[in-house]
């Protein structure tokens, strides 16, 4: 799988960073980096979370 | 750009013969006049507001283009005259992207901080909620507008600031939010009443906000007093170099209530109409509290990981935002000239998108002017599958920071509310309305409700 932002949408709340910091990191100026584009199947619970929660519905996961 | 030359105006909406266009009608029926603008005219179309020419986009496709147009296409900053009087000379409205990033980061509204907020508000709406007797009757726009100003100003400035609040403060902040005026567009300054409430509430404001910046300077802090530092603190001790404050108080005055202002009425407003909405249909209401009941069994705290499973209660907030958006109409000013839909929009005119209208399309919310909290559920999912107009909180790159924040606070405050005390509507269901004389839309007033203290269930 692999992750997918709208850099359109993203407002840096960072609630995906709280949900999985070793894919999601959000700098004190509010930008997104994504650590492990594509993580192993082991995050897929807490990544559907992240996208569950994101304020803004910025992310997506896109299946291989 | 390059723009086609063949490219129409967009229709003018009938009406506005009157020295100031439609003026008039946007202070007595707002939401009248842009759903008129929508059946005359479609997903874009005009009306005259004082000298000026506003084109109101409605609809997904002109809402698209309206909430992804960059800074250099469709501006904010002087979309509302009537702001500049109340947050004072200098103090922007809003800001751009990037920068409203880093404000996401210092205003704490980032979700790191959302967890220490949840209990914050849990704490004033049980502080609130203690002054109540076993049973009676509150005001709804006076209860709730106290509350938001006690939650706001404790997660946003500080708890030591919001301790040295009372209801003083809320009293002022309504009558600058009173005074929104959309004669502002004529002039901001016209000598009417509630212009001339709004300065001296201001001032009103100034006055407090000194006050308590004068005995913080006269007992300043024993050292490793255990009351965290807040923004005041933060404020008062940048100094320039001749030692004196790079903040006067009228500059920390204006920045609190500007902090504080797109989260009050919003707020404040929404608590009302969810409230209003769940006493209209008591089976919601059934639901929802017994969600809380369940959830909450075991004596757990209000917080952040409790608040985030509550759906029932999440789809009626949802709701009450949907029929009864606190703001009605977003606005910004063309920078150059525009193609939307085929029309040309002029640089120099301001463009508008309805909240109001949108959010209730019948194709994309079927029986439109009902409560019903079942459309957030899976499969139907209308605010996720109507991302451009299921707008409540605006969309896009401006959508709403503070909206996480803003669930969170309902939720809690309903959390607390909802599980203590039973409420009854004190005054026939269908007068309760908004008042949208001014652009800052509140509840207008009687606006009553009964309560009682449950008893063990």
């Amino acid at each position: 799988m692999k992750i997918v932002v709208d850099r359109d949408l993203c407002q840096g709340h960072g609630v995906c960073e709280s949900e999985v910091p070793e894919v999601f990191s959000v700098s004190k100026q509010g930008v997104l980096t994504i650590l492990d584009e594509s993580p192993s199947g082991s995050f897929r619970s807490r990544l559907e979370q992240a996208v569950a929660f994101c304020p803004t519905s910025a992310l997506r996961i896109q299946e291989d | 750009m390059s723009i086609d030359v063949t490219l129409s105006e967009p229709p003018m909406v009938s009406g506005g013969e009157e020295e100031h266009g439609h003026l008039d009608e946007l202070r007595r029926d707002p939401i009248g006049l842009m759903q008129r603008v929508r059946d005359e005219c479609g997903d874009v179309g005009q009306f005259r507001l004082a000298g000026r020419d506003v084109v109101l986009l409605t609809g997904a496709d002109a809402n698209e283009f309206f909430f992804r147009a960059p800074e250099e296409a469709l501006d904010q900053a002087e979309a509302y005259p009537f702001m500049t009087p109340i947050f004072g000379e200098g103090v922007v409205f809003d800001a751009p992207p990037e920068r409203r990033r880093e404000m996401l980061h210092n205003q704490a509204l980032r979700d790191k901080f959302m967890r220490g907020h949840a209990s914050t508000i849990a704490h004033e709406v049980n502080e609130m909620a203690s002054r109540l007797s076993d049973e009676g009757t509150i005001d709804l726009l006076d209860w709730f507008a106290e509350l938001t100003i006690y939650t706001s100003s404790a997660c946003l400035i500080g708890k030591k600031f919001r301790s040295e609040l009372d209801r003083r403060f809320a009293e002022l902040y309504h009558d600058l939010e009173r005074g929104t005026d959309a004669l502002a567009y004529v002039d901001p300054y016209a000598p009417i009443e509630s212009f001339e409430r709004r300065d001296a509430a201001r001032r009103g404001l100034v006055d407090l906000v000194q006050q308590i910046m004068d005995r913080r300077a006269a007992a300043p802090e024993a050292p490793g007093e255990d009351e965290e530092r807040d923004l005041l603190d933060v404020l008062m001790s940048i100094r320039e170099e001749d030692g004196s404050p790079r903040f006067p108080t009228d500059a920390v005055t204006g920045m609190f209530i500007s902090m504080m202002f797109a989260g009050h009425h919003t707020t404040s407003g929404t608590a009302a109409w969810t409230l209003i909405e769940l006493l209209r249909n008591p089976e919601e209401m059934k639901e929802v509290v017994s969600e809380l009941d369940e959830l909450y069994a075991g004596g757990e705290e209000v917080s952040y990981q409790a608040l985030r499973s509550m759906p029932r209660l999440e789809s009626a907030i949802k709701e009450a935002l949907r029929l009864h958006p606190p703001l009605i109409l977003v606005l910004r000013v063309a920078k150059q000239e525009l193609d939307v839909l085929g029309y040309r929009i002029a640089s120099g005119k301001l463009v508008g998108a309805s909240l109001s209208v949108s959010n209730r399309i019948p194709e994309d919310f079927p029986d439109p002017d009902s409560f019903v909290p079942e459309r957030y559920v899976v499969p139907r999912e209308e605010d996720r599958t109507n991302p451009w107009t299921w707008i409540p909180f605006g969309a896009g790159r401006h959508r709403c920071v503070g909206a996480p924040f803003a669930m969170m606070q309902l939720k809690a405050i309903f959390s607390v509310l909802l599980r203590g005390w039973e409420f009854e509507l004190a005054q026939p269901s269908e007068t309760y309305r908004n008042d949208h004389s001014k652009m800052v839309v509140q509840l207008a007033r009687p606006c009553a409700v009964r309560y009682r203290r449950r008893g063990p269930s």
